[in-house]
């Protein structure tokens, strides 16, 4: 098993939900409560130092429960190595997770995608608003339940722009 | 030297209209702005090889307020239409808009929801080019269309007019 999935099995024995390894990837399903705390512990300790955070996607499993998750892609530059870590989030209609801005600075932006087009709150973000989408979009068009063609305020909304510049 | 050779100390005569025209035609200036990957393609379209020099069109104009063509190349999201129509608008009259390539014209392969469905939705298109992307060549053909369109435009006639006064109007 991963060095990384042993201690964190050892330092939060009842967070960890399963470690999954499929082809040299290891993947460690972690309950959401304490994901700060199991993020600073794997980019502190000198063995692992996961002090690089490469991504975060949010996950939509509609129709299945629990229906979002949250996916950081982990990298370690002493180890060359990668780990992901994945939490399932428990609302279906108004997910939830905190922050790892104090983490990874990186994280900021990360964490302000997803919530854009997936609606997943991270809860201490110091600017979570929308980064890609409009400040006034409604909706988070990644999310299953969203038109691909987008709803009706997605199709009128350069009407009302153009009109609101007059 | 020239055609002034050839013509000597002679007086020419042709319509108001035809030589404005000519001259309308023979200027053009695009406005410099591309969107996606079309845009690559009318770079090349303005550079040696393909040369749009040819035609009196190598003057891409960064200001809006001194061109009177739009090549509005590449995929048009709804966040950057009204900066588009913005830029429309403050071109001076005559203008011309060209919608290059499929997404333009269309929307493309891009049938979501943060693309528009094709330009005229919001401008008046004069020329579409098909393509993803068109060649070089396929923007000098459209180009050429446009010329063609402007040397047959009848500005001072009252339809005209009407159709300019239609599309304050609208705008």
């Amino acid at each position: 098993m991963h060095l990384a999935a042993d201690l964190l099995k050892k330092q939060f024995p009842s967070e960890i939900v399963e470690v999954v390894e499929f082809r040299g990837d290891t993947t460690v399903v972690v309950k959401p409560e304490r994901i700060r705390d199991i993020c600073r512990f794997l980019r502190d300790d000198p063995t692992v130092a996961f002090k690089y955070l490469s991504m975060i996607a949010g996950l939509d499993y509609f129709p299945e429960s629990p229906r979002f998750a949250v996916v950081y892609n982990l990298y370690s530059h002493q180890n060359h190595d990668r780990l992901t870590l994945k939490a399932y989030l428990a609302s279906a209609t108004a997910p939830a997770i905190d922050s790892v801005t104090s983490v990874w600075a990186t994280a900021d932006w990360h964490e302000r995608e997803a919530y854009d087009l997936m609606g997943i709150r991270f809860k201490g973000h110091p600017n979570l608003k929308r980064i890609l989408l409009p400040e006034d979009w409604k909706g988070h068009p990644l999310r299953k339940e969203y038109p691909q063609r987008g709803d009706q305020d997605a199709a009128t909304w350069v009407n009302r722009r153009i009109d609101a510049k007059k | 030297m020239g055609i002034e050779e050839h013509l000597g100390y002679n007086v020419l005569t042709t319509t108001l209209e035809k030589i404005v025209d000519w001259g309308r035609k023979s200027s053009l200036w695009p406005c410099t702005f591309g969107l996606a990957c079309c845009a690559i393609e009318m770079i090349v379209t303005a550079a040696n090889r393909w040369d749009i020099a040819r035609f009196g069109m190598e003057a891409f104009r960064a200001s809006p307020r001194q061109a009177d063509l739009m090549i509005v190349a590449g995929t048009v999201c709804k966040k950057m239409m009204p900066a588009i129509k913005r830029i429309y608008e403050q071109m001076t009259e005559p203008k011309w808009v060209i919608a290059m390539g499929a997404c333009a014209s269309s929307g493309g392969i891009f049938d979501s929801y943060p693309v528009v469905q094709g330009i005229d939705l919001y401008l008046p298109v004069d020329v579409y080019i098909p393509g993803c992307p068109p060649r070089p060549e396929g923007l000098l053909y459209g180009i050429l269309k446009l010329h063609e369109k402007i040397l047959q435009d009848p500005f001072l006639t009252k339809q005209y007019r009407d159709k300019l006064a239609a599309r304050r109007e609208a705008a």
